[in-house]
């Protein structure tokens, strides 16, 4: 009914230009309206730093910012973020400078094979604009979003405090 | 002299990976690159009635529909062999889509090529399949009247049945005895990144971006299956997320993607989904077993008798070794261990972190607990009581071991000494407490061939190591970084390492805990080779300093080569290549792995762990506090990522203990195939983890001494939480995971 109200704002199935705003730059790209913002990223624009770890929304791999909120991207509509700002793990080091979170994933050695890594330092960015890194209990609550199969948890943990703490890249040495 | 071996250096790929820049298998952009999608089998058993593409072929942007009757048929299966040996490793003797007959859910019926994803995964859907059904057995419990024993398991290389003097007779003397039986669920791998491939061909030559532990064991099986020579083919592995063992073998979908490839003369990247995961690539195999200890009224054992009943597929005789280790730990001289098997709709199962030690040695660890109970024993002490002072069975001296020394300091860490052996008396709030213990061991094992390392340095005095390992999270790229520095006497900043590609020279995959001790093997030979040249080199030239020096008293320190005795008596490496008019020079490295077939040694990494868990019993919740681990990993490449790498199995057993499980629906699927319902730990579960090692030499593993530490963290961690359960509740438990259904 609305759409015989609006007809023009009826879009698809087939493949429509969408104009998204990623990493404070403006891209249009053509894709069925039924593509996710993930598949997006990765397939149409060539940014494959936000991962696919289920697809599902279980895993927080894909795990980018929309508008600084922490979302999903496999399970976010590429076209409902238009007029949004999205940024990506390639969007975080500001002019060839790594964030202090990025540093400290390095220097704790909170990763091994790396894959959910960039969810996970999208998480962990956030989680501190949040406010919800006050005690690692606190921190481990609210990362439980990002599953590490590498296990790199506690070392996860590690690198929100220093950040937290402005230890910010300063690593621990083996324990 | 060892400078940079050891250090906590940061990792050499840790840029790539906190940035997103490194691309993984499904990642790599190609022009004209095209989407597979697999059409799986929903039934376990049966044949295909009438397998319809109509619809899928005229959906929009779909290029082909692949399935039995059009795929092109290459060459031969090859047999199953661990990829450890370096040759062609398929994960299964069965090659899908070469006929009706279906032997298991997930199998692939059919492949869509489209020209985006959302496209070929909609034409998958549009793919309609009619089945005739045939009974089907994928369970033991289904299956339990059908076992069998085992002539041979894990591809012909273990006997099912393996006996060292008398267990009746031992058991018969004993003056205790527990006689206890397990289950334990299947396990699937789950890395974050799902299995991938993207093939290229150009002409007939095959380039397959492969997620995979061995892209030389990609390359053999691909030849084989397509029947194309290993020389036309090139694997690159660049970035890996993840495997324990899923991608150590290789499955069909590398192959899948090349023949999709040559169908719509596209590049075509084919990705296993989530769900494709749980049948696609492997599984632990759900286990039963049944173990018998008897001891003397000391606790000594007089007798093991340890049997393990687990469904495998149609195709192969595979169980994990589950008996392996567990028969090795202690001093026992009567040991009867056997294999059953039921020949089940499933999959092959496969390698599974820690294959076969993390289920039997729960067992085992266990089991002992409940013997020491009965004989008013300490846990640590009957194992004190039973260490195995050589290798038990042969005999063998051990070549190093360390696990009294691992004992020692994880029992202090844990104040061991302070603990109330009764059960159920520490309380905090509604949580009762309870601490537990167990040994941790995994075998050293050579691989199969050859490893092989090139080195080469620029004029300027720097140096690019090649070896086509991958580094699928190990570490071993960085670790390989600081061999390779040290070898050459360089800083570890003029050294780069590049691996992960077949036109580099050729390893093994790393798999078993072997990848370190191999591939720093390789890379030590060739980078201290290629030191000698060049020192060799200077003694002969009249214009060197160190001309007529007698080289066995040279040394590299920072790319300069100098007397020992008179360091200021030298040059550096771009001197001489620089006067020479040598832009470069390079050396060959090869490390000759010792026999497979043994050693003359035990060769066996140990280690001793402990696990402190918060149990309340009115919810059914078990929470690890602590969980401590001591190991006796030989030599310790890179501090920082042998610790990762050691947490990571340590919160693997946890998990083990009390998450993981995949079940089988009535009709012979897994149920809980996704992210959501196979548990694994998530950050809240896991608890911070103390780990440390204790020094040991090892001289007969390979020239650096390195034991390997990917796995042996695993075994031990679930048997130390249950026995920690038992302490706080008085409750034994029998069956993983331990859920908390079966704690209340
Ligand atoms: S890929 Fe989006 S949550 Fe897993
Ligand atoms: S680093 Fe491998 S999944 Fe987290």
């Amino acid at each position: 009914m609305v759409a015989s109200h609006l007809p023009d704002a009826v879009q698809g199935p087939g493949p429509v230009d969408v104009v998204l705003n990623v990493n404070g730059a403006t891209h249009v790209v053509r894709i069925e309206p039924r593509v996710s913002l993930l598949d997006c990223l990765r397939d149409h624009m060539n940014l494959t730093g936000a991962k696919k770890g289920c697809n599902q929304g279980a895993c927080g791999a894909c795990t980018v910012w929309v508008d600084k909120r922490r979302v999903v991207a496999c399970l976010t509509l590429a076209i409902a973020c238009e007029g949004r700002e999205i940024t990506t793990i390639e969007g975080l080091a500001e002019n060839g400078i790594l964030h202090p979170m990025q540093k400290a994933f390095l220097s704790e050695d909170a990763f091994q094979c790396g894959y959910c890594t960039p969810g996970q330092i999208m998480s962990a960015v956030a989680l501190l604009a949040e406010g919800h890194a006050g005690s690692d209990a606190e921190i481990a609550e609210w990362m439980s979003g990002n599953i590490c199969r590498c296990a790199a948890y506690p070392n996860i943990r590690t690198a929100i405090r220093d950040v937290r703490d402005g230890v910010g890249g300063v690593g621990s040495a083996a324990r | 002299m060892s400078t940079a071996i050891g250090r906590p250096v940061d990792r050499v790929d840790g840029l790539a990976k906190i940035t997103g820049a490194g691309r993984y298998s499904a990642e790599i952009a190609l022009p004209g690159l095209v989407h597979a999608v697999l059409v799986t089998s929903r039934i376990p058993s049966g044949r295909i009635g009438h397998l319809d593409t109509y619809d899928a072929e005229r959906a929009e942007g779909v290029l082909a529909v692949l399935h039995h009757l059009n795929l092109p048929k290459g060459g031969s299966v090859p047999a199953l062999l661990p990829s450890l040996f370096g040759a062609a490793a398929s994960g299964q003797t069965f090659f899908p889509m070469q006929d009706e007959v279906i032997h298991y859910a997930g199998q692939p019926l059919a492949v869509v090529v489209a020209d985006t994803l959302d496209r070929a995964e909609h034409a998958a859907r549009l793919v309609h399949i009619t089945y005739e059904h045939t009974p089907a057995i994928t369970t033991i419990e289904q299956g339990r009247d059908r076992a069998y024993e085992a002539e041979k398991i894990f591809a012909g290389f273990i006997p099912g049945r393996i006996t060292r003097g008398d267990a009746a007779a031992g058991l018969a003397e004993a003056a205790e005895t527990v006689d206890l039986s397990y289950h334990l669920a299947a396990n699937h791998h789950n890395p974050i990144e799902c299995s991938a491939t993207t093939a290229v061909w150009e002409g007939d030559r095959l380039t397959l971006y492969d997620s995979t532990q061995g892209p030389n064991a990609t390359l053999h099986t691909v030849a084989e299956l397509l029947n194309i020579m290993p020389s036309h083919i090139r694997v690159v592995t660049g970035y890996v997320g993840g495997s324990f063992g899923c991608k150590a073998m290789i499955w069909a979908h590398p192959a899948l993607s090349a023949l999709a490839a040559r169908a719509v003369h596209r590049p075509v990247r084919l990705a296993l989904s989530r769900e494709q995961m749980f049948s696609g690539c492997g599984h632990r195999e759900e286990q039963e077993m049944r173990i018998v200890l008897g001891a003397d009224r000391d606790g000594r054992l007089t007798a093991i008798r340890h049997h393990k009943l687990s469904p495998t597929s149609h195709f192969d005789d595979w169980a994990e070794p589950s008996l392996s280790v567990a028969s090795s730990m202690y001093a026992c001289d009567n040991y009867e261990g056997v294999y059953r098997l039921i020949k089940a709709n499933t999959m092959t199962p496969t390698f599974t972190r820690c294959p076969g030690e993390a289920a039997g040695m729960f067992v085992m660890e266990t089991a002992l607990d409940e013997l020491a109970e009965r004989l008013d024993l300490d846990p640590l002490e009957i194992r004190l009581r039973n260490y195995a002072e050589t290798e038990p069975g042969t005999g063998n001296p051990w070549s190093s071991k360390g696990l009294r020394e691992c004992y020692q300091r994880g029992a202090e860490l844990a104040r061991w000494s302070e603990r109330d052996p009764r059960p159920g008396r520490e309380r905090d709030g509604n949580w009762l407490l309870g601490w537990g213990m167990a040994s941790s061991a995994y075998p050293v094992t050579p691989p199969g061939g050859p490893q092989r390392a090139r080195a080469r340095i620029f004029a300027d005095g720097s140096a690019v190591v090649q070896s086509s390992f991958a580094d699928f999270g190990t570490g071993s790229a960085t670790v390989m970084t600081q061999v390779a520095a040290d070898g050459l006497g360089l800083p570890l900043e003029r050294v780069r390492v590049q691996y992960g590609d077949t036109d580099l020279p050729n390893t093994a995959a790393a798999v078993g805990s072997a990848g370190a001790g191999m591939v720093s093997a390789a890379v030590h030979v060739a980078t201290t080779a290629l030191r000698d040249q060049l020192i060799a080199q200077a003694v002969a030239d009249e214009r060197s300093p160190l001309h007529g020096a007698d080289p066995g008293q040279i040394t590299v320190t920072e790319g300069r080569m100098h007397l020992r005795e008179r360091p200021d008596t030298g040059e550096s490496y771009a001197e001489l290549l620089q006067r020479a008019n040598m832009t470069d020079a390079e050396a060959l490295g090869t490390w000759n792995p010792p026999s497979m077939m043994g050693t003359g040694y035990g060769t066996m990494t140990f280690g001793a762990q402990f696990a402190q868990v918060a149990v309340d019993p009115e919810l059914g919740l078990c929470r690890v506090r602590r969980l401590i681990g001591v190991f006796d990993p030989g030599r310790v490449l890179n501090r920082k990522t042998a610790h990762s790498q050691l947490m990571g199995g340590m919160l693997w057993g946890m998990s083990q203990a009390l998450l993981e499980g995949t079940v089988m629906d009535p009709a012979g699927r897994w149920s809980n195939a996704s992210l959501g319902e196979y548990l694994v730990p998530v950050n809240a579960d896991a608890p911070d983890v103390l780990i440390e090692t204790v020094e040991t030499t090892d001289t007969v593993v390979n020239p650096l001494g390195v034991k390997g530490i990917g796995e042996v963290s695993m075994v031990g961690t679930a048997a130390a939480i249950a026995n920690a359960i038992w302490h706080a509740t008085g409750r034994r438990h029998h069956r993983l995971p331990i859920t908390i259904e079966s704690v209340l």
